[in-house]
């Protein structure tokens, strides 16, 4: 039943390799010759990206010394949430936007590639090497690149370039930070602690030091790129994939006090943790869509599994014992840990509103024919957190 | 007292709290040091400073810890704190914490040690990129680094240490992340989501990097001779902030939760206010207008009018910019009694502990509202005509402090502001 504290989606703002919008999102997945990927594999080999499609940013942050004042993650960021803000029409609505509140999921930023190369190759020479690594970081490193890393700073960048100031919170934590962002607006909006959220976060895949991480956890797809169910007869593995996500998350009441039209309707996030012995996450997955009453007529599930094989093929066995068409977003987006369950609960409003679920990523998932009644919204993280939420009509 | 609040939310109360900063580990020894007006600023000994500005910082030197790193550190160090904190309180079974963790904790990222072990398995010779790292990665026995260095693996070795429930939060707003921790354990104890929260701020970030990229933003004190003279909040010879390192946990319950199980509590988290700042990346807005708002926004979320304040536990970094500003915000907030109230910066003595100085700080305000004593803001030697305070000056000060607030501001435009009473 409708209730004025209901977490409403009004706004979303979506790019990645598909597109800088909605449509291309939808028509990309709904390509009736059927879902083929974007993929860069010439520039890491031989790890592939899902490279993020090319960004008019002017369009969403006008001044160029802003832009200048920001590295790629934050641009993605920045520009996403701008899209998020007009989507839901409140772009510029200064007084609104001033008691708006934030919460961004976030990693930290790029780092200055030719500075460490220099770092790496001279230091064992060095004849004093703390002394020479204190010489060259204070003598190359830009002044403003460490604002350019700052988990916070993507924040910091969306206050003064769209003006959202009522409040503030960056949360850290790779997969975890990006659902726990969107269950604390949505549990903030129920209990009238707040009207109106942006919450989002952003992925740059695009970088040697992310690959450098993943692959000190033995954690990336090498060839063939396949889609995250297949890749699981050969070892799995991580396609990592540039995503900026933000949704505007809204109460019903304010929604309908400015004729704000809904994407759909967040029924409730669940979030947990757990060691990740055997079965554990799926007794927390199972735990979380009992609590979330999901109604499984007429409904479809949006994983974010992330083709890490353990974690990944656990939640395959839990989904098939449900029986529902599922889609694995990474297949789409690559893998983009902060935003990718928002990235998926963006997926998740637009089949909402469209009445339908896209097509098939990939020959292990099955097509649906008929109406969306509900969806539920998964996100294991590739080493920690279980995530549900379930969106419905709004 | 009610169990709710002038606006019908359950009360939130302090029952236990831990602390670690550079003057050293648990309440009792901070609090002694602290009213001695003493520095726990030093030369750093941790790595060689040859070639740097800043040869200070507040470090933690005295905890051990395996595999040296910032998150490991900050891990031990919050470790600690939560279990003086959980055992001040007496709360839940070991390993069975009755309520989320909420930590305060500062961006992470593979550190030179690590970056340089990987380069040198590389066996490359004259030139090493990241090419060569990724191709050693690839070769395995790195698998330890990508665990550490995720930005979630703090929270989550402290969640299953402490069996804290569900998904451990991991917050950065910078130097207000210890303010942000407490405030969004507070909104979930009044939403009812839970009857206790355990709330941690902790920064272990002092190495070569990290000093730079704040050195390079002019933001340091270069003041290295002596030590324990380079933090001088409110003074008009003030030039720079001291990093510092350090933690402090809190145990949140709602009022009726720790009554219920006979506990004693300690102090009252009246209230909490946020602004942002949209003005600029390091800059707090000329007009003071976030940091006027926020304090406000803090005083109504606590009923409180400016007159009930007793005391005010700076944000008070030492830097130009900081000071000048938090006396634009206060004077604005207080009007004529903003000159008269007492303001104390901790950090005049324990330096900048950044993450963890929100949580460290408000720690140090429910000691001085339970003590009856003003630490005070140490190295005020010369009085800034432009910034009237009473910053406690050099000494200790006995005061009877009913209601106190602790600022805190963080580069970003995040800031936060607390409002705390004694117990009664």
């Amino acid at each position: 039943m409708a209730h004025e504290r209901d977490a409403l989606i009004t706004g979303i703002g979506l790019v990645s390799c598909l597109g800088a919008t909605l449509d291309a999102h939808w028509a990309a997945l709904n390509d009736p010759a059927g879902f083929s990927p974007v993929l860069d594999t010439d520039t890491f080999p031989p790890f592939a990206v899902h490279p993020m499609a090319a960004l008019d940013l002017d369009k969403q942050i006008p001044k160029r010394g802003d832009q200048r004042q920001m590295e790629a993650w934050q641009r993605i960021g920045t520009f996403a949430a701008g899209l998020a803000l007009d989507s839901a029409g409140v772009k510029g609505d200064t007084d609104l936007l001033s008691h708006m509140d934030m919460i961004v999921a976030a990693g930290g930023g790029e780092r200055d590639y030719a500075v460490d190369a220099g770092i790496l190759s001279g230091y064992p020479k060095a004849a004093d090497p703390g002394v020479f690594l204190n010489e060259r970081l204070v003598g190359d490193l830009r002044p403003t690149l460490f604002l350019a890393q700052l988990s916070n700073l993507l924040a910091g960048n969306i206050s003064i370039v769209h003006g959202v100031t009522g409040s503030s919170r960056t949360f850290m934590g790779e997969e975890a930070a990006g659902a726990d962002a969107v269950r604390i607006a949505c549990a903030r909006i129920a209990a009238g602690q707040g009207d109106i959220v942006l919450v989002g976060g952003s992925y740059n895949a695009q970088r040697p030091d992310i690959l450098l991480h993943y692959e000190m956890g033995r954690l990336l797809r090498r060839a063939p790129f396949d889609g995250i169910w297949s890749r699981q007869q050969s070892g799995g593995g991580m396609i990592l994939g540039s995503v900026g996500c933000f949704l505007v998350i809204e109460s019903r009441a304010h929604a309908s006090r400015r004729a704000a039209q809904a994407f759909a309707h967040v029924a409730g996030v669940r979030t947990d943790r757990c060691r990740r012995e055997p079965a554990q996450a799926t007794a927390n997955a199972r735990a979380q869509i009992d609590a979330l009453r999901f109604d499984p007529t007429g409904s479809a599930v949006i994983s974010g599994a992330t083709g890490v094989t353990a974690p990944t093929q656990e939640e395959q066995a839990m989904l098939a014992a449900l029986g529902l068409p599922v889609r694995a977003t990474a297949t789409a987006l690559g893998h983009s840990l902060e935003p990718s369950f928002l990235a998926s609960l963006g997926l998740a409003a637009l089949s909402v509103r469209h009445g339908r679920l896209f097509g098939p990523l990939e020959q292990a998932e099955a097509p649906m024919a008929g109406p969306l009644n509900q969806v539920l919204v998964t996100s294991w993280g590739h080493w920690r957190g279980e995530a549900a939420a379930v969106l419905a009509a709004a | 007292m009610k169990d709710t609040d002038h606006l019908g939310r359950p009360v939130v109360v302090v029952t236990g709290m831990g602390v670690i900063t550079s003057l050293g580990q648990g309440q009792a020894d901070n609090w002694t040091a602290l009213t001695r007006g003493v520095s726990g600023v030093r030369r750093i000994s941790r790595f060689p400073t040859g070639g740097l500005r800043t040869t200070i910082a507040g470090t933690v030197d005295f905890i051990p810890v395996e595999n040296r790193s910032g998150p490991a550190l900050a891990q031990r160090l919050a470790e600690l704190v939560i279990e003086e904190a959980v055992a001040e309180a007496a709360i839940g079974r070991a390993g069975d914490f009755p309520g989320p963790l909420l930590l305060a904790l500062p961006p992470i990222e593979l550190e030179w040690p690590q970056r340089l072990a990987v380069a040198a398995a590389s066996g490359a010779n004259d030139t090493v990129t990241y090419d060569d790292l990724v191709r050693a990665a690839g070769q395995g026995g790195f698998e330890a680094f990508h665990q550490r260095f995720l930005f979630g693996s703090v929270a989550d070795y402290l969640a299953d240490r402490f069996g804290t429930k569900g998904s451990p939060i991991a917050t950065s707003t910078a130097c207000a992340s210890g303010g942000t921790a407490i405030q969004l354990g507070v909104e979930a104890i009044r939403r009812g989501e839970t009857g206790a929260a355990l709330v941690v701020g902790t920064d272990a970030s002092v190495n070569p990097e990290t000093l730079i990229r704040f050195s390079l933003l002019s933001a340091l004190s270069t003041r290295n001779d002596p030590p324990e003279s380079a933090s001088r909040p409110f003074s008009k010879d003030r030039e720079g902030f001291v990093m510092a390192e350090g933690a402090g946990a809190l145990v949140l319950e709602s009022l009726a939760h720790a009554r219920a199980r006979g506990a004693t509590v300690l102090a009252v988290l009246e209230g909490c206010g946020e602004v942002a700042d949209g003005f600029h990346r390091t800059r707090s807005s000329p007009d003071g207008k976030p940091i006027i708002a926020c304090m406000r926004n803090a005083l109504v979320d606590a009923g409180l009018a400016p007159e009930q304040i007793d005391y005010i536990n700076a944000h008070g970094t030492g830097t130009p910019e900081n000071d000048k500003m938090e006396w634009v915000g206060v004077s604005a907030v207080f009007g004529d009694r903003a000159g008269s109230i007492p303001i104390s910066s901790n950090k005049s003595m324990i330096g900048h502990s950044l993450t963890a100085a929100g949580a460290v700080e408000a720690i140090f305000t429910v000691l001085t509202i339970q003590n009856g004593l003003l630490p005070p803001t140490i190295n005020y030697d010369i009085p800034d005509p432009a910034l009237p305070v009473d910053c406690v000056p050099n000494v200790a000060r006995p005061a009877i402090v009913r209601h106190a607030i602790s600022n805190s501001f963080g580069f970003g435009g995040q800031n936060v502001c607390l409002v705390i009473r004694g117990a009664e």
